[in-house]
């Protein structure tokens, strides 16, 4: 990568190996730990002491244990339908505020991006969003934990900069052909912004799958859960999970909530290949490119 | 963390155009005939922005007021500034939290900030683009979990019954008391945020990095310096806006420390220990019901905060760094 220089000593590149792949180990080990409990059962656990590294002959027990019906299985499908649902409204709110606020010389548009941008300096605090939703009497209604968070000022910015970098020329032939403000943003504009309208769409379901305080503070009802939720009180806080699975053997506690875990992980993983290009593109775009 | 710079328009592109055809300069009223669509377009996100940013920033008048939930906000009896009584006279419990907000904050920024550059120097020197991406695509995962998720794995990893803990006990081994130990608290809620973050902080870093012109490395080799000094004199002066940059976005959330990750676990450790601002404001307002002093503690510490960006950015300016508004 560096040119013009010899290459690093031995003792240099050694130790750099070493730090790399401790940095490493610390990441990926404790992942690994989780996953081989939840695959695990109880003898396996019984043997190893607690945590097994390597299951010797995986089980899927806790997940279907976890997914016979009851809190588990309802918060993840409450958690999926939040993700998804939030993702849509906030990739249609950003895009068409980006958008409405991207065309050259329109209309207030200096004092409607400050109060965008104003958001990103100061918010208002914990108290006032709770009176307000309360006002409002979303209390333990899913539209508190999804309205407020559609209008990221950072994802807006984001879109916006994408936009302003679309040839004005191509906009002005659509014009020229008669469509309409609208039909430009969804036949023109849209086509050509597929990656920027990914990374939010990327953004907000993975903000959506990993938020758990607004939950804690809007929605009261256990039943209305989502998963982040039923993992902070069962794996976090270490309540019992009650599976009552009449004639059968009980999965080990450990595996129940190590599977609880690994279900929350798996929807970030298997997104994480995009996510990794497209969020490291985006902040990028957004911060060091001047 | 925010990372934007809104860039201006580059003058090459249509923001020099002419508004219409002919470029006559056009009223008001004209204007906004002519974007009603466009308007119209933005008008949903632009409500919904102002209902849930701007419209509670109201409800903090009930810092100035006695509110009970069972009155409206209009009928609650005005109090003044006695809700800020706990700030001035110094309550204990406020004092407690401040305290540890200010600690848990310094301790951050000297343990945690400095972790991402030297990653990102280390990433940046590999010779192997293959390791360096391997190696990214692993120190990058966790930034993407939730506090919840986190702090459940470093429980199961380093907790009473860990992972660590039951394999140390079958081999006579000396035990770690880290969770729920009120004085490994900072310790803890700090590796935590290595271990999430760090990794995904090395993106700025090393996109600021890649910026570097490598004659300039060339130029130092033929001056005789080594690595140390292509380090020194060329890498680290070309990250310099950046490192000043986060810096300043650092100092001004100096009053924020990870609240969602802080809220987790603050049960077995005790409020002596783990309460800050923000959780002060939650538990004192939400669960404790005492809304008027929450509301002001919450008020005042985000007129701080705004307060101490804005004269960060200012400090940057005169430092001739570029800031995070500098671009309007």
């Amino acid at each position: 990568m560096i040119n013009g220089t010899e290459p690093p000593t031995k003792t240099a590149r050694g130790a750099k190996g070493v730090v790399l792949l401790i940095a490493c180990a610390l990441v990926i080990v404790p992942f690994l730990a989780v996953i081989s409990t939840s695959l695990a059962d109880q003898q396996q656990i019984t043997e190893a002491g607690g945590y097994v590294l390597f299951p010797s002959h995986p089980s899927f027990d806790a997940y279907q244990a976890i997914f016979r019906g009851g809190v588990v299985t309802r918060a993840t499908i409450v958690s999926i339908l939040l993700t998804v649902v939030g993702c849509g409204l906030s990739i249609v709110v950003v895009v068409s505020m980006a958008y409405s606020l991207s065309r050259p010389g329109s209309w207030g548009q200096r004092p409607l991006l400050f109060l965008v941008l104003f958001t990103m300096l100061f918010s208002a605090g914990i108290i006032p969003n709770y009176l307000l939703i309360k006002e409002l009497g979303l209390i333990d209604s899913y539209w508190a934990l999804l309205l407020p968070g559609l209008t990221s000022a950072f994802q807006i910015i984001i879109v916006r900069a994408f936009f302003l970098e679309v040839p004005g020329e191509i906009l002005d032939a659509a014009k020229i052909d008669g469509a309409n403000e609208f039909q430009i943003l969804v036949r023109v504009m849209l086509p050509l912004s597929k990656a920027v309208v990914a990374v939010v769409g990327l953004f907000s379901a993975v903000g959506y799958w990993n938020a758990y305080f607004n939950a804690i503070l809007y929605i009261n009802s256990p039943e209305k859960w989502p998963l982040q939720l039923v993992l902070r009180t069962y794996v976090v806080d270490n309540t019992s999970i009650g599976v009552d699975i009449p004639g059968e053997v009980v999965p080990p506690q450990q595996s129940l909530q190590m599977a609880i875990l690994v279900v929350s992980l798996v929807p970030i993983c298997l997104v994480y290949p995009f996510l990794q290009r497209h969020f490291a593109k985006g902040i990028v775009l957004g911060a060091v490119k001047g | 963390m925010v990372t934007v710079l809104p860039r201006r328009a580059r003058p090459s592109s249509k923001a020099a155009d002419p508004p219409v055809a002919g470029g006559k300069q056009q009223s008001s009223a004209q204007r906004f005939w002519r974007d009603r669509f466009l308007l119209l377009i933005g008008l949903p996100g632009i409500v919904l922005l102002i209902l849930f940013h701007y419209v509670p920033l109201l409800g903090n008048v009930i810092a100035f007021k006695d509110y009970q939930p069972y009155l409206t906000i209009p009928e609650s009896p005005w109090v003044g500034l006695d809700n800020f009584r706990i700030v001035i006279d110094g309550d204990p419990e406020f004092v407690n939290a401040l305290v540890n907000t200010l600690v848990i904050s310094f301790v951050q920024l000297v343990l945690v900030f400095p972790v991402p550059i030297g990653l990102a120097l280390l990433l940046n020197s590999l010779m192997s683009e293959r390791l360096k991406r391997i190696a990214q695509s692993v120190l990058y995962l966790p930034h993407f979990m939730s506090w919840v998720i986190v702090v459940a794995i470093f429980q199961h990893m380093l907790g009473n019954a860990g992972l660590y803990n039951t394999w140390a006990r079958v081999h006579d081994l000396p035990l770690l008391s880290i969770i729920g130990n009120p004085d490994l608290f900072i310790p803890l809620i700090t590796s935590q945020v290595i271990w999430k973050d760090a990794g995904w902080g090395t993106i700025i870093f090393l996109a600021a990095m890649s910026r570097v012109d490598t004659q300039l490395y060339e130029s130092v080799a033929v001056d005789g310096g080594g690595r140390m000094r292509q380090l020194w004199h060329v890498t680290l002066p070309t990250i310099r806006p950046v490192i000043v940059l986060l810096l300043i976005l650092r100092l001004g959330d100096v009053l924020s420390v990870g609240f969602e990750q802080i809220f987790l676990q603050q049960g077995p450790v005790g409020l002596d220990a783990s309460e800050v601002l923000d959780t002060y404001v939650y538990n004192r307002g939400i669960v404790g019901g005492n809304w008027g002093a929450a509301a002001a503690v919450g008020l005042m510490k985000g007129l701080i905060g705004t307060v101490l960006v804005l004269a960060a950015n200012k400090v940057a300016h005169l430092f001739g760094e570029r800031g995070v508004y500098a671009k309007w």
